[in-house]
């Protein structure tokens, strides 16, 4: 099962078993690794933060683990990248459709995307994962980037 | 079909969720031997596009005061519903 997502995520921006307890929490660590690792520029995460409560991400996929897409304006990205986390508790994401409606997230893609045209490959690599009920369950128990590797080639 | 449609692809940023949607839309309605113009847009700006457009497909809610047709997209991010919206699409392209 590969989705061709791995070459697309950068190692160090993988963050497995995250104890992070809110949506923030979890988005400021994935924002920091994106920021150290140069994606992104010190103003993104507040960015993502403040955008995730009025625009919220989260993807209802009638799972007790959803999945949420964190991303903001293009002025806040230096080159394209995407973090992924996965949680230890879910955390609380607001429906993108239905900002009234609270879901329970497992998974976090966070995606700076600062180019729509050459980035198609990549937003469709992550739906593919997004729609892989066997990808996302291989995702919950992976604990090593081997893990990770495995499931997504 | 005498004229070419054109939708407008909607999301919060106008580059992420709303590049996704038009790629799938594109390839199934192409599937369905259906082609048509696409536009993208921040869902903000919606409402001062939306009388250049025949349709609108978006992945966020979109102003109430928008009277063209609003078809929600998220099916095409989570594989959910996927079929039954390509269907709604395809019935207003072939209006």
């Amino acid at each position: 099962m590969s989705d061709g997502l791995m070459q697309l995520l950068d190692p160090e921006a993988i963050v497995l078993g995250s104890d992070a307890s809110t949506n923030e929490e979890i988005i400021r660590i994935l924002a920091g690794r994106l920021e150290t690792l140069g994606y992104v520029k010190s103003t993104y995460a507040d960015a993502v933060v403040r955008r995730e409560m009025t625009i919220p991400t989260g993807l209802p996929l009638e799972r007790a683990d959803n999945v949420a897409v964190p991303h903001t304006d293009p002025e806040h990205v230096l080159k394209p990248g995407i973090a992924m986390g996965t949680l230890k508790q879910p955390v609380t994401f607001a429906n993108m459709e239905d900002p009234d409606e609270k879901l329970p997230v497992g998974f976090v893609f966070l995606l700076a995307i600062n180019d729509k045209d050459k980035q198609i490959e990549a937003l469709q690599s992550v739906m593919a994962t997004i729609q892989n009920p066997n990808a996302l369950d291989g995702l919950r128990s992976a604990r090593t980037l081997d893990d990770v590797r495995a499931v997504l080639g | 079909m005498s004229r070419q449609k054109t939708i407008l692809f909607a999301c919060g940023t106008g580059i992420a969720t709303s590049t996704a949607v038009n790629v799938a839309v594109t390839e199934a309605m192409k599937k369905r031997g259906l082609t048509f113009n696409a536009q993208q847009a921040k869902a903000t700006e919606v409402p001062g596009l939306a009388d250049n457009v025949d349709f609108i497909v978006a992945t966020t809610p979109i102003s109430a005061s928008v009277t063209k047709p609003v078809i929600k997209g998220l099916a095409f991010l989570t594989g959910i519903g996927k079929d039954k919206v390509l269907d709604e699409i395809e019935a207003q392209l072939r209006k």
